[in-house]
């Protein structure tokens, strides 16, 4: 779950790492007042959760009051479009209002878990400020990485490692160190998948400050932090993919026609192939979890039928454990319920197949059934063609 | 013949009270699986279907000589059931359960680093069956032929009922089919199992489903093409899955460029796997690369 950048600094302050003064509003008047109290110049920031809010627009700098007022009008509820939140934006509603600082370096500072070596992955850089995957594809040599094993955690000559990397003043280094133990401390306690600082800056008079904070916390782990599940915030929501996470059903919208309904991550991943390798474009990803039941089938058709670009839909259900002709119940129970209004493919393998496909043929309804996959998927772009 | 497990392996179940744990014991045994003993702290004493239930794995082992252990417990309690199991000296530990958090994983992994006698199975998988001898999970036993030749190694669960159905409907039996989970962190990797197949007499092909995310597939490729005795059909699922988002399994996302089928897809067939594009049409390239 990723958190806000006021959020992830309240969190970096309680753990004694340094960011600029500042002060949180939704309104204009609001923003004014914090720029008033923390005196010029300020740095007005929208709050979504998305990187490249300074293209978009969403960041501006303000020397004066009538800056801040032009700043916080034209940034407020404006629809936020940067390279990570895809065409449509994103409405920004709350807003970040900092202390201007005077920056004489910029530097790049985050950590990750690393999935093949299983530690947890210091990445620093001199080249702050800029996009880090660009650095990394562009000059490599200018990125420091350093892993540490969970098991020993932080000790000192991984900090050396990184401030040696990064060229540090001498004057600088017990800061520096102290803020990047801190930084692991909150990424092993709040279970996070990422902490990133781009950039952490030097300042003229020589301090180290977090200007920006990202955080993403491991969605399996929010059970142990209540704290950090009260900052979610519905505004950042997909509201289709929120609608389906209360059924527990997995829905990402993938912009196509052919809605697609599968048991298991997996298979609906293939399917998602299958369908374009036919010709066709799939509308979404929907995991209905590998024992679906006829309330899942149902829920999943209301999800899948609530984006108006679908005009076809493939299921495809490996039935296990659970059984082809209670699933074939299930199918036509809620396509009799929902009132289908786009054809149906179903293509249905494993236990008691036969009854499964009986079940749907002598159901009355229009539902098409696929032999196999490939006939499936071929089918279903015949429809939608 | 056959790897990790047989028909000798004696099995207990973590979480076996539970409602899942109750359920999955109950079709391991029906499909003749040695389920020796079940663990639920509290309810040592008590009978589950037959199965003497212990307070502690340690006890289990001690007096049942169990050797591989199934995990069905929820989420919080995964990590600290692995690691009783792994100091017990389970020697096959497999956890079914979806959804440990990755900072548990990441410190059961470096402690499982420390007993390489060991081998965890998962988190988050169907589980590991070797057909006709024994079952250790929640896949549906009936779909899988024994005898072999074809072993399977799968980072999915439905998908890889999926390629085993198709490789008993073409007439490829089935030596052992490993599920190792859709976590990005987790036990036995795909070289771990492939290493077995290599080394296995009765497996003479293998079959191997990866999907988006990591890198363990191009690992495993170069893995393949060095060492590897044995024909490699291969599988990736997630070519149109978008960059950035989470399909389902934590593990399956795209982040920076890296992990996309289709870097996985080219190092596949650089290192000599025969990739399989078209899922419908698996068994058929199965049978015709295998026979």
């Amino acid at each position: 779950m990723k958190i806000h950048e006021y959020q992830a600094k309240e969190l970096f302050r309680k753990y004694k790492v340094p960011t600029p003064e500042g002060g949180v509003s939704n309104t204009v008047q609001g923003i004014e007042k914090i720029a008033a109290g923390l005196g010029l110049p300020v740095a007005v920031k929208a709050q979504i959760h998305a990187g490249g809010r300074g293209k978009g627009g969403g960041v501006k700098l303000a020397r004066t009051n009538e800056d801040v007022t032009q700043a916080a009008k034209a940034i407020l509820g404006m629809t936020l479009v940067t390279k990570q939140t895809g065409p449509e934006g994103r409405v920004v509603k709350t807003i970040l209002v900092e202390k201007g600082v005077a920056i004489k370096k910029e530097m790049y500072l985050s950590l990750v878990p690393d999935r093949s070596t299983a530690t947890v992955t210091i990445i620093a850089s001199q080249d702050g400020g800029m996009d880090i995957e660009e650095v990394a594809a562009k000059t490599p040599e200018r990125i420091i990485k350093v892993a540490v094993n969970p098991i020993t955690g932080i000790r000192s000559y991984h900090v050396g490692r990184v401030m040696f990397g990064l060229e540090l003043e001498k004057e600088l280094m017990k800061e520096f160190s102290a803020i990047l133990k801190s930084l692991y401390t909150l990424f092993v306690d709040y279970d996070c998948s990422l902490v990133e600082i781009n950039p952490l800056i030097i300042t003229e008079d020589n301090r180290i400050i977090a200007l920006d904070a990202k955080m993403d916390i491991d969605s399996n782990a929010l059970y142990r932090h209540p704290d950090v599940l009260a900052m979610h915030d519905p505004n950042e929501d997909d509201p289709t993919e929120a609608e389906a996470a209360k059924f527990n059903l997995n829905y990402i919208n993938l912009g196509g026609n052919v809605g697609n309904m599968v048991n298991g991550a997996g298979l609906a991943m293939a399917t998602m192939d299958i369908i374009k390798q036919a010709g066709a474009e799939p509308a979404n990803f929907l995991d209905v979890g590998g024992g679906a039941n006829a309330e899942m089938v149902e829920n999943g058709f209301r999800i899948i039928l609530s984006d108006s670009k679908v005009k076809g839909i493939l299921i495809n259900i490996f039935g296990g454990i659970l059984r082809c002709d209670v699933l074939a119940q299930g199918v036509v129970q809620a396509a009799k319920k929902i009132k289908l209004s786009v054809p149906v493919v179903v293509r249905m393998e494993g236990t008691n197949v036969e009854e499964g496909r009986r079940i749907l043929s002598e159901s009355g309804l229009k539902l098409i059934n696929a032999t196999d996959l490939s006939d499936a998927a071929r089918k279903v772009a015949e429809i939608v063609a | 013949m056959s790897i990790l497990i047989n028909s000798e392996t004696r099995v207990l179940v973590q979480g076996i009270t539970g409602k899942e744990g109750q359920f999955h014991t109950q079709q391991c045994i029906a499909y003749g699986t040695k389920v020796v003993a079940g663990v639920t702290p509290g309810k040592g004493g008590q009978k589950m279907d037959g199965v003497p239930v212990f307070n502690t794995v340690q006890d289990a082992r001690d007096k049942t000589g169990a050797n591989a252990s199934m995990i069905l417990v929820p989420p919080p309690f995964a990590a600290d059931a692995i690691l009783e199991a792994i100091d017990a000296g389970v020697e096959v530990i497999v956890c079914i359960t979806e959804g440990v958090p990755v900072m548990d994983m990441l410190r059961v992994k470096n402690y499982l680093a420390t007993k390489p006698t060991i081998r965890l199975i998962g988190p988050n998988c169907p589980g590991i069956i070797t057909p006709g001898e024994c079952k250790i999970g929640i896949m549906p036993g009936a779909i899988h032929t024994p005898g072999g030749p074809v072993g399977v190694v799968s980072r999915s669960g439905t998908l890889t009922y999926e390629v085993v159905h198709q490789l008993t409907q073409v007439g490829l039996g089935q030596t052992t089919c490993v599920g190792i989970g859709g976590d990005p962190v987790n036990g036995t990797g795909f070289i771990d199992c492939l290493k077995a197949f290599n080394e296995d007499p009765a497996t003479k092909a293998v079959v191997m489903v990866g999907e988006i995310g990591g890198n363990a597939e191009e690992q495993a490729s170069a893995w393949i093409k060095a060492n590897m005795k044995k024909p490699v059909v291969g599988f990736i699922a997630g070519l149109t899955a978008p960059p950035g988002r989470r399909m389902g399994h934590a593990g399956a996302i795209v982040s920076g460029g890296q992990g996309t089928a289709s870097a996985k897809i080219e190092a596949m067939q650089q290192c000599g796997i025969y990739v399989c594009k078209d899922l419908g049409s698996l068994g058929r390239l199965c049978k015709e690369v295998f026979t």
